[in-house]
């Protein structure tokens, strides 16, 4: 309770400042206007069509990708980790992939992709799948033998070891994974969206309306939305991790 | 004692993970040479306009940036152009989010009112992506380093932030206790128990930022620069150059390799006693 008291008296406190700031002068309003203004036109913005146009394309490319990246990852994933010689081999190569920055793709994917839309996703998926394969093949790695060999004496078949053992023993790890990559494959979104306008979505709202700096209150708020998104999907991992698996400390494997 | 047994131990422990060490790094680095290798088959047989082969990405990197004259140490303008800039905004805007989220998170992590205060905002801002920012910051600030500088900076402060809050909330109660009887003032005690105990979690932290320091140096230069590798690949872009775009995501894959075990080196340098307190315990 106290807790909830202090929470609400430290965000009003900072939206009053920025407020304070935003109509003191010591700011050009036009540039950077105060909270009151920005969240009038958040209003009107979730009246207007297209606006929710973007808002549904920036969160559908970001769940397709997801999608994809996961179907990808998962299953690799646990080949690399059950069988340790593709493993190694793997490891090494992605050991070196790794580093470089998704964003440097970029401007690669968007030549080579021709349609934005399909440049964001596959971006998106290339970004997301790593530390969702990461995690399972490390996941597959540290289950423990006994569970295996327990199962093993059980005469379990494959798919059954698959689905009633091995399954349920990565979930954590796995789903630390795709946490980890669905803030990155949203980054991704964003930028794409942000350098590219005919990608439509939020990141090609804000910057239409920031160009130039003429509707810098609609650029902000789009801003804002972006961070609600963010929020959101950080809010129902964090949930989901819980809910799901919360016999298992899964941030482990990172 | 059986010659086997002999045998074993003359092999002691440490020369053996040695040993294993050197083959494993050896065994990397093949396994990345038949990569290449298998690579540069591929793509000399698709003829894919839009990969081209490693030999030729290569000569285009030694092309751009080992082509200088000797006075320079064979380094062509290039990199004093564009390469040296970018890592100075990237180390530049990590350092100083660096900073300033282990302070502040020293103070939040030791006072539960000012994390209660502040924990909303910032788990709030964190959730922004920060490319979203861009064309805000593109208005708010000059192009160039100071709006790149802004973007790296806000982009990165969050794990470094958290994880130092994280890091000095969970001190142990005994070392609390210890210190207060020695009556420190809060910022000695914040500098000389809370920042060391906290190490391992900031240098995590700091990991994390480092990377994505990288990601939002490269975005920000595609967006608002004048130079920078970002903004010579977005020039490349427009000359359809496909080898220079490649170029240069070699050249950020590289950077992002070195930095990262540059950064784990100093981190064993710095925290080596507390992962090797930790082997000892067992933990």
């Amino acid at each position: 309770m106290k807790r909830l008291v202090r929470n609400t008296i430290g965000t009003v406190g900072v939206l009053a400042v920025c407020e304070l700031v935003g109509r003191s002068g010591l700011v050009n309003p036009n540039q950077l206007p105060p909270p009151s203004v920005i969240g009038a036109r958040l209003v009107e913005m979730f009246n207007d069509y297209e606006f929710s146009v973007d808002v549904v394309e920036t969160i559908s490319s970001w769940a397709i990708s997801m999608v994809i990246a996961t179907l990808i990852a998962v299953p690799l994933g646990i080949l690399f980790g059950s069988v340790p010689a593709v493993g190694k081999v793997t490891s090494a190569i992605v050991e070196f992939l790794r580093p470089i920055p998704s964003v440097a793709m970029i401007p690669l994917a968007l030549i080579a992709f021709g349609d934005s839309v399909d440049a964001k996703i596959a971006l998106a998926v290339f970004g997301a799948v790593w530390p969702i394969l990461f995690n399972t093949v490390h996941a597959i790695g540290d289950i423990d033998p006994v569970q295996i060999n327990t199962a093993k004496a059980f005469n379990l078949t494959r798919r059954q070891m698959l689905t009633q053992v091995k399954l349920p023993a990565i979930a954590p790890f796995v789903l630390t994974g795709v946490r980890i990559s669905a803030s990155i494959a949203l980054i991704l979104v964003v930028s794409t969206e942000v350098l590219a306008g005919s990608a439509g979505g939020l990141g090609s709202f804000i910057t239409e309306t920031g160009t130039g700096g003429a509707q810098m209150d609609l650029a902000i708020a789009g801003t804002f939305v972006a961070g609600v998104i963010g929020f959101a999907i950080n809010l129902i991992f964090e949930w989901a991790q819980r809910r799901w698996v919360n016999w298992s400390d899964g941030d482990r494997a990172r | 004692m059986t010659v086997t047994e002999r045998k074993e131990k003359k092999v002691t422990p440490d020369t053996r993970a040695r040993r294993g060490r050197a083959i494993g790094f050896l065994g990397k680095w093949a396994v990345f040479a038949g990569f290449i290798a298998a690579w540069q088959v591929a793509t000399t047989l698709a003829e894919a306009p839009y990969f081209p082969t490693p030999s030729t990405i290569g000569e285009t990197m030694v092309d751009l940036w080992l082509s200088g004259p000797a006075s320079q140490l064979w380094l062509s303008d290039a990199v004093f152009d564009d390469v040296v800039p970018s890592l100075l905004r990237l180390l530049g805007g990590w350092a100083a989010a660096g900073v300033v989220g282990v302070v502040l998170g020293l103070m939040m992590g030791r006072s539960e009112k000012l994390y209660d205060y502040f924990s909303p905002t910032i788990s709030f801002l964190r959730s922004v992506p920060p490319p979203a920012l861009l064309p805000v910051f593109l208005v708010l600030f000059p192009i160039g380093t100071p709006m790149q500088l802004a973007t790296i900076i806000f982009g990165v402060i969050w794990p470094v932030l958290l994880n130092t809050i994280d890091g000095a909330h969970t001190l142990d109660e005994t070392v609390v206790e210890t210190t207060r009887s020695m009556r420190l003032s809060k910022p000695r005690f914040l500098a000389t128990v809370v920042l060391p105990a906290a190490l391992p979690k900031i240098f995590a932290g700091l990991r994390v930022s480092l990377s994505l320091a990288l990601i939002l140096m490269v975005i920000s230069e595609l967006v608002g620069s004048t130079n920078g590798i970002g903004y010579q690949m977005i020039m490349a872009q427009r000359d359809f150059s496909l080898p220079k775009m490649w170029a240069g995501i070699v050249l950020l894959g590289i950077l992002g390799y070195v930095l990262n075990v540059l950064l784990l080196v100093i981190q064993n340098r710095v925290i080596g006693w507390h992962t090797r307190s930790k082997s000892l315990t067992g933990r």
